[in-house]
């Protein structure tokens, strides 16, 4: 029997195991909404569609899951744009399938026309446009295939209207040939060997681990490895979560807004282990006093991350897991001799790095810090297990230095792209992906309106997300550079001007609450986590409070900035 | 340095504009690019030309291995190969200078394609070298255009040389 593209579509998605879409129709995908009461799966109807693409990205983030979004042809597709590049740069799998005229129609400036392979063609890991219906479960089964597997990324599947309308035979294909497509995922074992062979005779070695742990799920032994090890690890902003917070071997975040001891220790390190990390210029500053008496062993599923930035010693490219588990095999049959005598100094020595520069604030009590409400989040929410996303600027850098992570998939932030407006819709695609477990935004003033809108999604889809804005009435991480680097002209950086966020949750049927002092501050968070509904908490917080240590764009990270 | 890259991708629509936007994405250079259909129709060869120190080189393979739809790149860094150009050179050619450029054709085994009056066409094979030479020469009896295709390479195929 004959099945059309749009039953087709929906026959896809069900052998892919898909649960819920986010999306928001039009002319060009009528067609598979007509056909979408029919069967069993979510849709959450987004209000614009950078949203259905964050929430997709948050999702896949929380659940490990593939995201999926839908959307129109033209403005509905080059709406995706933003979330589609932040999904690429952080390696996070979605697949958007967006609307196309038809195609006797392409390429003729058709209504609501936009050439979306080409726009994306650089920020999505592979994109297609199905010229016919008979290509359509290949291709999607290819694309869900390639957005999970190797290093993930988005994938963008064009349905031009004529194609989803038109009937062909419906075989879901079981085995996928693509010439061109041959991840590395198994690490060389000699390569395993030589790595092994220079980390026993380093004497002040650290872990630096990044969002590759968490996508391929080695959190675990990226612990054991530590501890085996007694190596200090610290992560990327993206790794947040790939290595308990708590634990005595954790240095903190490294980079620009990273922790004094850790940074201290890259510098000083004489072994640097990189795992699923990429040396992004906001990790290594500038890049000849990155890691300089470093050998450095580099871990990497994508071969182009390896030697891109900095010189590597020892490559291994396969997923973190795999050369986790080889070399943790190796450790187990060769324990290194004397382990406690040799690494006591070192470790001592960055004990003395943490107590020389802890991360500090003081609170006293007229304005509430920022760093406290993501403090007190921290106190009263961290027994349950919360997901916390973010936004961007200095809200998103206090939730990596202040929350204290012990889980993977705990933190959803726009690393790579750093877009602001992610964090909420992300929170809400994190919510439907787990419905029973709390679920804060750490927001920004700023950022929290770039997708404002899509609170009414979660009000409708009852998706009680809590959002907690750091209110400092400023662009407040532009603000900063123009305080420490452009002699306080704070040109448009001001956002006095901005509306009552309370009563603008209250607008959209949400719940808004207000602290405005610190000794108000722990009965907001207390209240918003009891309310079974999406709630909007505005903390109105010290406007010039800055994010310390700071590493000038392009020094040395060793050159913080620590008041 | 300049370097000549073998490049196979399945012949497909868009292929050709994810290479180029590599390049031009990545800030890497094109210097010529070739492409046609291979032995199999659902493969294309690219001969591509680029310039770039070791680590630029290496990061030009490793992105374009990473592309979905290129099924394999030739370092022609690694591997022997012959490679070879053509141009179509029109040229004046006037009653005194005809024979010359004849004889330079000649000698550079062109082949004339076009004739008038007053201009010859000729086509020329070679390595880059050849061409060079050849245009040099000719641009002393007056070129009009020049049109070349930019280099094809093949590897060479193993030559066994052990006396028995
Ligand atoms: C979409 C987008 N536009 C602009 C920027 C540049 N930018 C980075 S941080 C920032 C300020 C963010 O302000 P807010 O959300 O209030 O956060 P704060 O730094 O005050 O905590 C801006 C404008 C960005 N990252 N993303
Ligand atoms: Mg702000």
């Amino acid at each position: 029997m004959k099945l059309t593209g749009a039953q087709i579509f929906f026959e896809s998605l069900k052998a892919e195991g898909v649960e819920v879409i986010f999306g928001l129709p039009g002319g060009a995908v009528i067609d598979i909404y007509d056909e979408m009461p029919k069967h069993n799966i979510r849709h959450i109807l987004v209000r614009h569609e950078q949203g259905a693409t964050h929430m997709a990205d948050g999702y896949a983030r929380a659940t490990g899951k593939v995201g999926v979004c839908l959307v129109t042809s033209g403005p509905g597709a080059t709406n995706t744009v933003t979330g589609i590049a932040t999904a690429y740069c952080d390696s996070i799998p979605i697949v958007v399938f967006t609307g196309q005229v038809p195609t006797p129609l392409i390429g003729n400036d058709a209504f609501q026309e936009a050439d979306i392979v080409g726009i994306t063609r650089p920020c999505t890991k592979h994109n297609y446009l199905v010229k016919d219906v008979r290509d359509l479960a290949r291709i999607i089964r290819e694309a869900f295939f390639l957005a999970r597997s190797g290093r993930p990324g988005p994938i963008l599947v064009d349905l031009p209207k004529d194609v989803i309308a038109s009937k062909a035979e419906f075989k879901y294909p079981k085995n996928i040939s693509m010439k061109g497509y041959k991840p590395t995922t198994e690490a060389h074992m000699g390569q395993i060997k030589r790595a092994y062979a220079t980390i026993a005779k380093s004497k002040r070695p650290v872990i630096y681990a990044g969002g590759g742990v968490i996508l391929s799920s080695a959190a675990k032994e990226l612990k054991e490895l530590g501890e085996r090890l007694k190596c200090p690890v610290t992560t990327t902003l993206m790794g947040l979560g790939g290595f308990p917070a708590p634990h005595e071997l954790w240095l903190g975040m490294l980079g620009m807004h990273g922790t004094f001891r850790a940074n201290m220790a890259v510098a000083s390190a004489d072994m640097l282990i990189s795992i699923g990390a990429r040396f992004d210029d906001r990790v290594t500053g500038k890049l000849d006093e990155f890691a300089p008496s470093a050998k450095i062993i580099h871990i990497d599923i994508d071969p182009t991350s390896i030697s891109k930035n900095v010189r590597v010693d020892i490559p291994i490219v396969g997923d973190c897991k795999d050369a986790l588990k080889k070399l943790l095999q190796l450790v187990k049959e060769n324990p290194l001799e004397d382990l406690e005598k040799q690494r006591q100094p070192w470790l001592d020595q960055i004990q003395k790095w943490k107590e020389t520069y802890p991360l500090a604030y003081e609170q006293k009590n007229d304005l509430i810090k920022p760093q406290y409400v993501v403090e007190m989040l921290y106190k009263l929410c961290k027994d349950k297990n919360p997901i916390i996303s973010t936004e961007v600027g200095q809200n998103q850098m206090w939730a990596a230095q202040y929350y204290h992570y012990s889980e993977p998939r705990t933190l959803l932030t726009s690393g790579g792209l750093g877009t602001m407006g992610y964090g909420m819709p992300a929170a809400i695609g994190a919510q439907a992906g787990f419905p029973e477990r709390l679920v804060i935004d750490i927001a920004g003033d700023g950022s929290i309106q770039m997708c404002i809108q899509e609170l009414t999604t979660a009000v409708e889809n009852n998706l009680p997300v809590k959002v907690a804005i750091l209110n400092n009435q400023y662009l407040g991480m532009v603000r900063q550079w123009q305080q420490l680097f452009y002699e306080r002209q704070y040109c448009a950086t001001c956002l006095k001007m901005a509306p009552d966020f309370v009563k603008l949750a209250e607008a959209y049927g949400a719940v808004g609450l207000r602290a405005t002092k610190p000794n108000e501050v722990e009965k907001v968070i207390l209240e918003a986590i009891a309310t079974p509904r999406p709630v909007l908490m505005d903390f109105v917080v010290n406007p010039e409070e800055c994010v310390y240590p700071m590493v000038p764009a392009g020094a040395a990270t060793t050159q913080m900035i620590l008041v | 340095m300049r370097h000549t890259l073998g490049v196979l991708v399945e012949n497909q629509p868009g292929v050709l504009s994810r290479v180029a936007g590599l390049f031009s994405g990545r800030g890497f250079n094109i210097e010529s690019l070739t492409v046609a259909q291979t032995l199999d129709p659902l493969v294309s060869h690219i001969t591509l030309v680029t310039t770039g120190d070791e680590t630029i080189m290496e990061q030009i393979v490793k992105q374009l291995n990473k592309l979905v739809n290129v099924i394999k790149v030739i370092d022609f860094r690694e591997v022997k190969f012959v490679d070879r150009e053509m141009a179509l050179i029109k040229v004046k050619a006037e009653a005194h200078t005809r024979a010359e450029v004849l004889r330079i054709v000649d000698i550079f085994r062109g082949k004339v394609v076009d004739v008038s009056p007053n201009f010859l066409t000729v086509e020329v094979t070679g390595d880059e070298g050849k061409i060079q030479a050849i245009l040099d020469l000719l641009a002393q009896l007056g070129i009009v255009e020049v049109v070349r295709t930019g280099r094809v390479a093949i590897a060479r195929s193993k030559k066994n040389n052990k006396k028995k």
